[in-house]
């Protein structure tokens, strides 16, 4: 039994239609226009205790319908969900004792005091034993440098710092599953670099489950064996994070710099992307034609000045995906 | 219920620390308080002046009535201050939290803010209350003190019920109602006056819709020397009517938190 099983996931909200104008306002108070919206159509995955996994989609996608459902908050209209034997909704005390969930857009730390005050009061919510809360604490300063930190009122701290004292929040209580949203999200390259590296050790020594969901794809490459990728509420990719860059692979660019500015560059195997003075980007298909054939035709037909070939960015491989499937 | 009340403590005791971060204004919403509400009672002791009594009621009946309105809405206003401020929680995503933590909803919005400042309002209700009391010619009893503060406690409920049924809206619109304000400050003004006052249709809703005379027309009449022995048992169960109400409130918070889950809005 997986630690996370969900099947058939399926939520609709009713969205207010609004009319525009003063008339549509007075006009919805009496008779409100509704849109139905589906924000999870049918999905389904599991996951096994110690994985950390990245749920990536674009805005709307699902991923935080997703994420409140598995964390309790949210009542799905159809589907199956169990979190470690619980169905989250339904024993949302006895659930949430047992999960870590930090928003990299919103503290869960009392802004006016110190740190430390947040996760006495932290441990009193949880009931976490005093002589406990204190060892974890001790621990988690230590993992995560607070030392300094601990005695700052919240409402001082750098996101940097802010982010690393939630992260110690939201830990606690020594959840087994950790919901981490865009834990990364406007921090700088050293404090990025530092809550990943918290998470991979947090992941491969207490074994806790983690569950991703950003847009930073370094964050992905850097933490998460495994992806899933949802949009418009359906799954479109589950699987290892090297299968999906293999799939993105498919697609190689030729960067060349030419000679003459004015000269046209055409292949049959390859389309020009991008035209920048020179410089020309083309993209092809290594399967359809050997990188080297195609050097060498090019190099052949027009003067070059430089030339390199590279893999587009993962983000770019995504962006397609997310098109083609709402094409 | 013990580790309950516990845990609230430590709540009220970051509530106050975190206000202790802003002492100046602190101190200036202390006095500003007790400077309108003092006014507020200085017009109304100028009109009985004038015009001596109300219905048969003297300014120190009056001051009873005044007092325990305000001690009891000063009181609520302190603790509850948490469902004032609930809408604003529900728009920014802070309710989301509240869920996320293994804790009763309810009892996490309560403890969420304790409101010093109202010891404005407080101090000055309970001036009012105590001078009204001392200028009545009637042997005091100790049956006496228990009512008055059984009846606070009624108010407390009364008005924290106001505030949980004001909080509840918000789960279904998110536009700022102004609605139950009506009816706490309202209620405030309506009930420093004796309800005699009012038309009788004025005084059955807010005697059996709204129980409002539960919070101090009520107990206060059980209080007056000539209390006809029904009068008397109306001031004691007039609180339970103002227990009953908050339960009621309570009913409708739950529905709301229900209502919550299943739109995730």
């Amino acid at each position: 039994m997986p630690q996370i099983l969900v099947e058939g996931l399926v939520k609709t909200y009713r969205v207010a239609e609004r009319r525009p104008g003063v008339w549509g306002a007075l006009h919805g108070l009496v008779r409100r226009a509704y849109r139905e919206v589906r924000a999870l159509d049918g999905v389904s995955f599991s996951i096994e205790a110690g994985e950390i996994v990245g749920y990536i989609g674009p805005n709307g996608a699902g991923k935080s319908s997703t994420v409140k459902v598995l964390s309790g908050i949210l009542t799905p209209d159809a589907g199956r969900v169990e979190v470690a034997g619980r169905v989250p909704w339904l024993e949302r005390a006895a659930h949430v004792a047992g999960i870590g969930v930090v928003f990299g857009q919103r503290t869960q730390l009392w802004w006016d005091l110190p740190v430390v005050e947040s996760f006495e009061l932290l441990g009193a919510i949880y009931r976490v034993p005093e002589a406990e809360r204190l060892r974890r604490q001790a621990e988690l300063t230590e993992r995560l440098e607070l030392g300094a930190l601990l005695d700052t009122p919240v409402r001082q701290l750098s996101l940097g710092q802010r982010m690393r004292c939630d992260l110690a929040a939201s830990l606690l209580h020594a959840p087994s599953i950790l919901f981490l949203d865009e834990p990364t999200i406007g921090l700088d390259a050293s404090a990025k670099l530092a809550v990943r590296d918290f998470v991979k050790r947090l992941n491969r020594e207490r074994g806790v489950t983690v569950i991703l969901t950003t847009h930073d794809m370094d964050d992905i490459e850097a933490l998460c064996s495994r992806v899933m990728l949802i949009d418009r509420g359906r799954m479109l990719r589950d699987g290892s994070m090297a299968a999906l860059r293999e799939e993105g692979q498919g697609e190689r660019r030729l960067v060349v710099d030419l000679e003459d500015e004015q000269t046209e560059v055409a292949d049959a195997d390859a389309r020009v992307v991008a035209r920048d003075g020179h410089r020309v980007t083309l993209h092809y298909d290594p399967r359809r034609v050997p990188t080297a054939h195609l050097i060498a035709r090019i190099a052949a037909r027009h003067a070059l000045r430089d030339l390199f070939v590279e893999h587009p960015p993962i983000e770019e491989w995504i962006a397609r995906l997310y098109r083609e499937a709402r094409a | 219920m013990c580790e309950s009340l516990a845990l609230y403590m430590r709540y009220v005791g970051v509530s106050l620390r975190a206000q202790m971060q802003y002492r100046v204004s602190f101190v200036l919403q202390v006095l500003a308080q007790l400077g309108v509400t003092s006014i507020e009672f200085f017009t109304i002791a100028v009109l009985f002046a004038r015009f001596g009594a109300l219905e048969g009621w003297s300014l120190p009946r009056v001051a009873i009535l005044y007092g325990l309105v305000h001690v009891s809405f000063a009181l609520a206003e302190a603790l509850g201050r948490g469902f004032d401020v609930f809408p604003e929680l529900v728009r920014g995503g802070g309710f989301d939290r509240i869920l996320l933590r293994p804790r009763g909803a309810a009892f996490q919005v309560l403890a969420a803010e304790f409101q010093v400042m109202r010891i404005g309002r407080l101090a000055q209700g309970l001036a009012v209350l105590v001078w009204g009391l001392a200028a009545q010619e009637h042997a005091w009893a100790w049956s006496d003190a228990v009512l008055i503060a059984w009846a606070i406690l009624g108010g407390v409920c009364f008005f924290g019920a106001l505030m949980i049924f004001s909080a509840t809206l918000a789960f279904w619109t998110v536009e700022g109602l102004e609605l139950m304000n009506v009816l706490t400050y309202g209620g405030v003004e309506t009930a420093q006056f004796p309800l005699d006052i009012y038309r009788p249709w004025f005084r059955a809703v807010f005697t059996f819709g709204v129980p409002l005379a539960c919070v101090n027309y009520l107990p206060a009449q059980a209080l007056f020397g000539a209390a006809t022995p029904e009068r008397v048992l109306a001031g004691w169960l007039a609180p339970l009517a103002c227990a009953a109400f908050l339960g009621v409130s309570l009913l409708a918070w739950r529905a709301g938190v229900r209502r919550y889950v299943s739109t995730g809005s």
